[in-house]
């Protein structure tokens, strides 16, 4: 009897459309994030997590729309992550019922903002995403923060970097593996394991999962509190309950 | 028709909880508000809570709303959610120490402070080894510790969604209507009379919370 481990989808949304080629086949509209979100709910996800990848600011309105949408049905906690560069934008999306926000690059540019929101609205609304990339590939690997999709280099060393966060106020991270992200390689354990053993809050891994059993590895290995995937659930190869299966299989206590 | 009025007190997202209610009791008045009159003349009252206790205190006070909460946890249905359920008891160690309403036997206490505290060393992650994550945030069991009409329907060991860092430790025993582990065990829902307080979020529970909520909306106040 203990905490569960959590399976979270995540669903990029592009101007109020799920992008990334969603293929229920028994769904009305793959594009609608508000039908996605409703699939992900019956089939058991413990939390769901819109990443807004919306290129302009003019339709970020959109992405409130969606929350309150799915907010008004879908009944288990919603993050929404991307374009949360202020005050202002974290209170929007908790007002439309958003619980958590996701907080990337604006930490990286002000990390007081991090501290303001914290203080704000509380940590356990504060979630700060965090893209890793392997910057030195000896005995003793290092990884850095990268923005812009893996871009752009930061100098930021990502387990300082998690501390500072953590000591901030955040109340969860997400992590991506910028070198797995879209590889379907599997998580990057040793840097999952190493910021999950690092911190003393909850850590998301993200970035690589392509089949069930790396979603165990980035558990039982990672360390992770929490695994998140978008493609292996979009394309309809995998249900949210089969990947619970495979993990309790695997003797991870999880939510049936 | 039922009158359901959600306290605010401009501290957290009550978006999530009004929506929840209003789903699963469709004939319902669900208003939140946070004026004292309006609380008044509610036949239930919800009151969730979330961020830090010592402000939303000071918050509650700010608008007035101390004595309305207090005249409804005398009298009718009312049940508390998370920062909710902490502020009924009589003290919290949060912010350097906090004084509740008094309404239940108990202190509010730091996951942290247990971990460093008496307990320290079993506030590992028995998978992994590691010290336990504060928050305590995600979906755990709830050992039902008493009969009650909110458990209705809701089977023994339901997972409910958590977040927090602080914990109730109930000193009347009589007061727990539910107890969750995490390194130690606490009071994850608490009973008494007409009032029913949980840690967890039923708003943000699936199955489970609705069904918890629904109950609340059909209860009368009375209890087992």
């Amino acid at each position: 009897m203990s905490l569960a481990k959590r399976i979270i989808p995540c669903l990029d949304v592009d101007n109020g459309r799920v992008v990334k080629g969603v293929r229920f086949v028994d769904i009305r509209d793959a594009g609608d994030p508000v039908e996605v979100a409703r699939r992900y709910d019956e089939q058991g996800a413990d939390e769901i997590t819109f990443l807004d990848i919306t290129a302009s600011s003019d339709n970020r309105e959109t992405m409130v729309h969606v929350v309150e949408q799915v907010a008004g049905e879908v009944f288990i906690p919603l993050t929404v992550g991307g374009g949360i560069r202020q005050l202002e934008d974290v209170h929007r999306m908790l007002h439309a019922g958003a619980d958590k926000v996701a907080i990337n690059t604006a930490a990286v540019a002000n990390p007081e903002f991090v501290r303001e929101a914290a203080n704000h609205f509380g940590s356990q609304c504060i979630v700060v995403a965090i893209d890793a990339k392997q910057v030195d590939n000896g005995p003793a690997p290092r990884w850095e923060i990268f923005t812009h999709g893996g871009r752009k280099p930061t100098g930021l060393d990502a387990v300082a970097w998690a501390k500072q966060m953590t000591d901030f106020g955040a109340g969860e991270l997400l992590l991506t593996s910028m070198d797995r992200d879209g590889t379907r390689e599997g998580f990057d354990l040793a840097l999952t394991r190493t910021i999950c053993d690092g911190v003393t809050i909850p850590v998301i891994a993200s970035g690589g999962v392509g089949n069930l059993d790396h979603l165990v590895d980035g558990i039982r290995d990672g360390h992770a509190d929490a695994v998140l995937a978008a493609s292996i659930f979009h394309f309809g190869e995998y249900t949210v309950q089969e990947a619970k299966q495979r993990m309790a299989q695997a003797g991870i206590e999880v939510r049936l | 028709m039922s009158k359901v009025v959600i306290v605010d007190v401009g501290t957290g997202n009550l978006h999530s909880v009004h929506k929840a209610l209003e789903h699963v009791a469709p004939a319902a008045t669900v208003i939140v508000t946070s004026d004292p009159d309006t609380v008044a003349s509610a036949d239930h009252v919800v009151f969730p809570g979330q961020g830090a206790i010592g402000s939303w205190v000071q918050a509650l006070d700010a608008r007035g709303l101390r004595a309305a909460l207090r005249e409804a946890v005398a009298n009718k249905p009312v049940l508390g959610i998370c920062l909710g359920l902490q502020v009924l008891y009589d003290h919290s160690e949060e912010d350097g120490g906090t004084p509740g309403l008094g309404v239940l036997a108990g202190s509010v206490r730091s996951f942290a402070t247990a971990e460093a505290g008496p307990t320290a060393g079993s506030m590992h992650d028995p998978l992994t080894g590691q010290l336990l994550k504060i928050p305590h945030m995600g979906w755990n069991q709830v050992i039902q510790m008493r009969a009650h009409p909110l458990w209705d329907g809701i089977p023994a060991d339901s997972r409910f969604y958590f977040v927090h860092s602080y914990y109730a430790a109930s000193d009347d025993r009589d007061e727990v209507a539910g107890e969750t582990e995490y390194g130690i065990r606490f009071t994850s829902a608490a009973a008494r009379d007409n009032i029913f307080a949980v840690q967890f979020h039923p708003e943000k529970s699936q199955h489970s919370g609705l069904r918890l909520l629904k109950n609340f909306v059909a209860w009368d106040g009375s209890s087992p």
